[in-house]
């Protein structure tokens, strides 16, 4: 039920993306979640036809309970009728409740079948879809409702199928069938007998529309108070620092009572529904008995027929009501079906020509040449304007600026996580965007500024680059990233589970292994985003020392605010809003004394700042474990 | 440095091809399973929430009589039918006005139904919303007062799924659990009713009963299981999706979504599986319960039947016990499906209470004291000794005392017990031995409220709360106007960049201010302890990395924040240290000198050790030094 959410969760691009806001949009939503279905055409055979089946069999009853009734009275009046037509009947009850049983199960079964193998298809395509969706989409959509329509979007279409059209199916044929015989039968009892289907059928829609709309407020302010609790608990210091249990109780308490005022009102139309929906439903039985009882007396029908006529009002009853939750189920598919569908319609926004030829890098030269770029989210807002400089094999270049100068942007463009919006970005004197792209990705190692860590033990997490890689391999891109001692030193070593599960690990050992990650895969060229901000200075003047060894005909690309980590660059390029305005090498900037030198004199005096270090206290604790353990 | 074509990637492609999967790669990761079945009655459980439902006792009392006479009137319908057949439509002699008379009876019966299901649906569901409410209150009431200690040392995850998950399923027991004694009563009801009609008939067709009842026994372990697996595949197979988005950018980077997307096929595939295995499981009892009711309606013909044609039964019983046993089989199914409740409850209450036992460490004096605004600010430790663990004190036999308006760096490796005399100041924790006063006043004397109104604190890791930037400024000072919030954010350099923000001091920061960047939600800290205006300031230097012309901002800022103000600093960065007017050295929780920077040079111990190794950060070059005389 939770699927439906979020009624806006997903703002792409468009606002009116989140909802079908037509009922032909909300048609054109099933129809494609149906073709989808209808991919298993043998499934959907087996379940439509079992309900259908199972609905003739499930009338059957009624009709047989009444036969039996009226072949008793026949014995008693001695009509002629023996008592071993009574068995036959009774057999027949058997045989006909059996299969009813088997043909249910196949509906159902079938029906979920269908449901599960839609998902998994579509499971795979949203993953992979999400996987390939460019880095200005991720920028713009938060990662929690993607996540949510994943899980839950993708939930509402997956039941759709049996919660919404085998049990439409199974319904037309229970009430057309049932109202058939039971009107051909005698008519007036026939329609007193309906009488309550159209209004438990309009209760229970209307009721279950109304429930769905007050389950999404509810859920809505469920997320705030969950937020609410969440924050709490994880700023507790800064409340217990502020004193401020009172205040948060206060916060707790108005958005507790106002979702308890929902859950009331939830209540409310709930057993509204319900027991009107019984009432109806009694009334109508109730008459059938006084008026059919009357015809009995009458002579007009037999007992038989009158029970018959019961019988079948009780099977009618629970798919009667079930009506609301076929047509809940219609409404939730079309609005989950409908985000997902908007995500998995999304262009890759970095395309390629099916044909673009793999990247060869021959010399390794790099070039950029009056490279401009907005982000696709602020296009009239440019981030770096007219950048050019050429590195050739072996050559580092150092970007250094104020905080919003556009630095890590450079950082993203030679991967193509975003396109440059003028000029171009050459490998080789050929055009980035004329290449495939895997192959391109694979020649340029970013280390970025947030590494993430996956679940898994620190080797593999190393090894992500490559999975194939032999330990060898893994350890020494561990010494080279000065990261070796540390895991050695850990109980379970290269073993170590990490990650949101296991042990966490300091800023600067994050930093330290995604250098790891990029140094075992020795691309061609090198990309440092900011990334060795949270390593002391000394380390990182090793880990250079290293790569120098290991990757020392790579383009290496020195993104940092610490000017110690890029006074050995072959270039530094110091940018301004987007804009170089001085380069040169350090000494040559120094001399200069403009912006450069200014940077320079607030670091400190530049020599000492190589010993310079920023370790955070869990390095120190973690640090101290290994030697200790060591 | 050409790549031929004997890359890792080609010879993946060509091992992929084959059917294999990289040795090293994974995708998501298995769910800690917490245990989610309990014993199926926990006295001492129900005993202890049994209070949170103690204030609500009249409405489950009404709701549990709502639900007798439900049951009740659903019982007396078929009776009413069966009336009406033997008496009303008696074949040859209907009794006159007795149709009428069961016309009368059955709209009776149903008016009683209706208001009966009425009141029970609604009161119960209240009484349960009502309970959740209030154990959630009391658990998040708790929660705020319990030592920090155990807040460190739970993930705030573990937490939440006890404030949602375990409170939901005590609510959904209770809301069943007065359903279910419905399904016992209209159980025994119907058997009673059966017998009670026709000993023989109704004999004969209960046999079913038992058979029903002993198939479920033996299905449902097995069914459980299957259920089981199905769920955690899918939590497994979703919680690969989610690392999937949260890492894209590091998938993307290092080219592996390929790789991954073969990987989350099998996820994906045995999910699939799991839950195609659950849906047979949870199928194979329609074709029981079918087959079960069909052998009871042929019993009741066949048996029936004959009775009817000896004299011994009337047509109305026959009638009856057809419609009886159509619902003989919906309490059987809700209550085996209740046990699963039931068990979920129990493990549920058992890890709330969990919580709620844990011991609340520090609380007021009946007679404590409310902390005058006009306190003088000072500090004093005396002969303070304390320690998370008695055993192992972290702070031994430390005394100093901060003077009114002076500044104090606190200087010391980590270890040394800089964070943990800071917490003191707060009464974060009780000491074992000694006093720490603040104002001149014992904090222990003190209310916490009122210390925490006085006592301004900021922490290394600066956390903002969903809200606007104002209210975020003027947290727990409901009294700050914009004005106050404006001039406290331009004394610490922070205007600028809120007044950039779309909306000002208005503008929504979600995700912690995940929109800042760390200086400027530093600096948004340091306002909102401006806004506390209070005498003494207690702040934690922030060691993450920043950049230079952030940091700068930072050390005007602070300079600006203890202006007029006693203040204690755990310092980090040179320049605080330099700037104090006094340094207290830490170690090994012991203080080894005090002094100003001059003097403590002068002094030649192990400051000036520090000192000389030239770090930007303190601690760090403790440590160096630490490393130095041990070797």
């Amino acid at each position: 039920m939770s699927g439906e959410a979020r009624s806006d969760a997903l703002k792409l691009n468009s606002p009116r993306a989140a909802t079908p806001d037509s009922w032909r949009e909300g048609f054109g939503v099933i129809a494609r979640i149906l073709r989808l279905t209808f991919e298993h055409p043998w499934q959907v055979t087996f379940a439509i036809g079992g309900a259908m089946v199972a609905a003739i069999l499930q009338l059957m009853i009624p009709k047989l309970l009444g036969h039996a009734v009226d072949q008793t009275q026949a014995i008693v009046d001695g009509g002629g009728v023996t008592r071993a037509s009574l068995w036959v009947t009774a057999a027949l009850l058997l045989v006909v409740s059996v299969l009813r049983g088997g043909f249910t199960m196949v509906q159902n079964y079938f029906a979920e079948a269908v449901g599960h193998h839609v998902a998994y298809r579509l499971r795979l395509s949203y993953y992979e879809k999400i996987q390939r969706l460019s880095f200005s989409f991720h920028d713009q959509v938060h990662s929690g409702d993607l996540i949510t329509v994943g899980m839950l979007d993708l939930e509402g279409v997956r039941m759709f199928f049996s919660t919404g059209f085998v049990r439409a199916a199974f319904l037309a044929m229970m009430i057309g069938i049932g109202a058939f015989l039971l009107l051909t039968t005698n008519f007036v009892l026939g329609l007193l007998a309906l009488s309550f289907v159209p209004f438990v059928a309009w209760r229970s829609s209307a009721a279950r529309l109304k429930l769905r709309a007050a389950w999404l407020t509810l859920q809505e302010w469920l997320g705030v108070l969950t937020r609410a609790m969440d924050e709490n608990l994880s700023g507790i210091r800064v409340v217990r620092a502020f004193a401020a249990q009172r205040h948060e109780m206060a916060k707790f308490d108005k958005l507790s009572q106002h979702t308890l005022g929902l859950q009331y009102e939830r209540i409310g139309i709930r057993v509204r529904n319900t027991s009107m929906m019984t009432f109806s439903f009694f009334i109508a039985m109730g008459l059938v008995l006084l008026v059919g009882g009357q015809k009995v007396i009458a002579g007009e029908i037999t007992v038989g027929t009158l029970t018959s006529f019961l019988a079948f009002m009780t099977i009618l009853q629970l798919p009667v009501r079930q009506l609301g939750m076929m047509v809940n189920s219609f409404a939730r598919a079309s609005t989950c079906g409908a985000r997902l569908f908007e995500v998995l319609d999304l262009n890759d926004e970095i395309g390629e020509a099916g044909d673009a030829p793999e990247l060869a890098v021959g010399d390794g030269t790099l070039e950029f040449e009056a490279v401009d770029f907005a982000y696709p989210a602020a296009p009239d807002k440019p981030v770096l304007k007219g950048i050019s400089f050429t590195a050739h094999r072996g050559q580092t270049i150092g970007i250094v600026g104020p905080p919003g100068s556009g630095k890590t942007s450079v950082a993203s463009l030679l991967p193509r996580f975003y396109d440059v919006t003028g000029g171009s970005i050459r490998i080789d004197g050929r055009d980035i965007r004329s290449v495939a792209l895997a192959s391109l990705r694979r020649a340029v190692g970013v280390v970025q500024q947030d590494s993430f860590l996956f679940t898994t033990t620190i080797e593999n997490n190393i090894a992500y680059g490559d999975p194939w890689a032999e330990g060898a391999t893994i350890e020494r891109a561990s010494e080279s990233a000065q990261l070796h001692t540390y895991i050695k030193n850990l109980p379970q070593g290269y073993s170590t589970l990490v990650g949101e599960r296991g042990v966490s690990l300091s800023g600067g050992q994050r930093q330290r292994l995604s250098i790891a990650r990029i140094l075992m895969l020795k691309p061609p060229f090198i990309v440092f985003d900011d990334s060795t901000a949270a390593i002391d200075a000394a380390t990182e003047q090793r880990i250079r020392a290293e790569m120098r060894e290991v990757a020392g005909d790579s383009v290496t690309l020195i993104i940092a605010h610490r000017l110690s980590s890029l006074k050995h660059a072959d270039e530094i390029l110091f940018l301004e809003d987007g804009e170089v305005v001085e380069r040169g090498t350090h000494d040559e900037l120094i001399a200069l004394g403009g912006r450069y030198k200014a940077l320079s004199d607030l670091q400190g005096q530049p020599d000492d700042a190589d010993l310079e270090d920023t370790k955070d206290d869990r390095d120190v604790e973690n640090e101290r474990h290994a030697v200790r353990q060591g | 440095m050409s790549r031929t074509s004997d890359t890792p990637f080609d010879r993946a492609e060509a091992l992929r091809a084959a059917g294999k999967r990289p040795p090293r790669a994974t995708v998501g990761s298995h769910v800690d399973r917490e245990e989610v079945f309990g014993r199926m009655f926990d006295g001492n459980v129900v005993k202890r929430l049994w209070s949170y439902v103690s204030p609500y006792r009249k409405l489950v009392f009404i709701s549990i009589a709502a639900v007798l006479v439900f049951t009740a009137t659903q019982l007396a319908l078929p009776l009413v039918i069966r009336y009406a057949i033997d008496t009303g439509m008696a074949a040859g002699d209907p009794h006159p006005g007795a149709l009428a008379w069961a016309g009368v009876a059955f709209a009776i019966v149903i008016l009683i139904n209706f208001a009966a299901s009425y009141v029970q649906e609604n009161v119960v569901g209240r009484a349960a919303e009502n309970m959740l409410f209030d154990l959630r209150r009391a658990m998040f009431e708790h929660l705020q007062h319990i030592s920090l200690s155990f807040m460190d040392k739970t993930e705030v995850g573990r937490l939440m799924s006890r404030l949602q998950g375990d409170v939901s399923s005590m609510q959904e027991f209770l809301e069943n659990s007065v359903l279910s004694i419905g399904d016992i009563v209209l159980l025994i009801g119907i058997v009673c009713v059966m017998l009670a009609l026709n000993v023989w008939l109704g004999l004969l067709t209960l046999v079913v009963i038992p058979v029903l009842f002993v198939v479920r026994i033996v299905w449902l372990p097995r069914a459980r299981v299957a259920f089981m697996a199905a769920h955690e595949a899918n939590s497994i197979t979703n919680g690969a999706l989610a690392e999937a988005i949260n890492g894209v950018r590091a998938v993307q980077g290092m080219d592996r979504q390929r790789v991954n997307a073969t990987l989350y096929d099998d996820k994906a595939r045995y999910n699939l599986e799991t839950h195609l295995k659950s849906a047979r499981y949870a199928q194979l009892m329609v074709p029981v319960v079918d087959t079960l009711t069909g052998i009871a309606m042929a019993v009741v013909i066949v048996g029936g039947g004959t009775m009817i044609t000896t004299g011994t039964l009337d047509v109305g019983v026959m009638v009856a016990f057809i419609f009886y046993i159509q619902r003989f089989f919906d309490p059987i199914r809700s209550l085996t499906l209740q046990y699963s409740v039931m068990q979920r409850a129990m493990a549920s209450g058992q890890r709330i209470l969990e919580v709620m036992d844990v011991p609340v460490s520090v609380t007021d004096k009946p007679d404590a004291k409310v902390l005058p605004a006009d306190n003088d600010g000072s500090v004093d430790f005396e002969n303070v000794t304390f320690g998370y663990d008695p055993k192992r004190p972290v702070l031994k036999n430390v005394s100093f005392r901060v003077n009114p308006g002076e500044t104090v760096a606190l200087v010391g490796p980590t270890g040394s017990g800089k964070s943990s005399a800071m917490a003191l100041v707060h009464r974060f924790y009780d000491v074992q031995h000694g006093t720490v006063r603040v104002g001149g006043h014992d904090v222990r004397d003190l209310t916490q409220e009122s210390l925490g109104r006085q006592v301004a604190m900021v922490l290394q890791e600066p956390f903002l709360f969903t809200g606007t930037v104002f209210e975020n400024v003027r947290y727990n000072n409901d009294a700050a106007t914009r004005e106050e919030v404006r001039r406290a954010c331009e004394a610490v350099g922070a205007h600028d960049f809120v007044m950039a923000l779309p909306d000002g001091y208005d503008t929504q920061l979600s995700q912690g201010g995940g929109s800042l960047s760390l200086g400027q939600r530093q600096l948004l800290s340091f306002a909102r302890a401006l806004i506390a205006d209070s005498k003494l300031l207690v702040l934690d230097e922030a060691t993450a990395n920043i950049d230079s012309y952030t940091e700068l901002q930072i050390q005007k800022a602070l300079e600006r924040l203890l202006e007029g103000r006693t203040g204690l600093v755990i310092a980090h960065r040179l320049a605080t240290i330099r700037g104090a007017d006094r340094i207290i050295v830490l170690r090994e929780g012991e203080v080894v000198e005090t002094g100003t920077h001059g003097e403590l040079m002068r002094l030649n111990g192990m400051y000036a050790k520090l000192y000389s190794l030239n770090y930007a950060s303190f601690d760090d070059a403790a440590r160096e030094l630490a490393a130095m005389s041990g070797t």
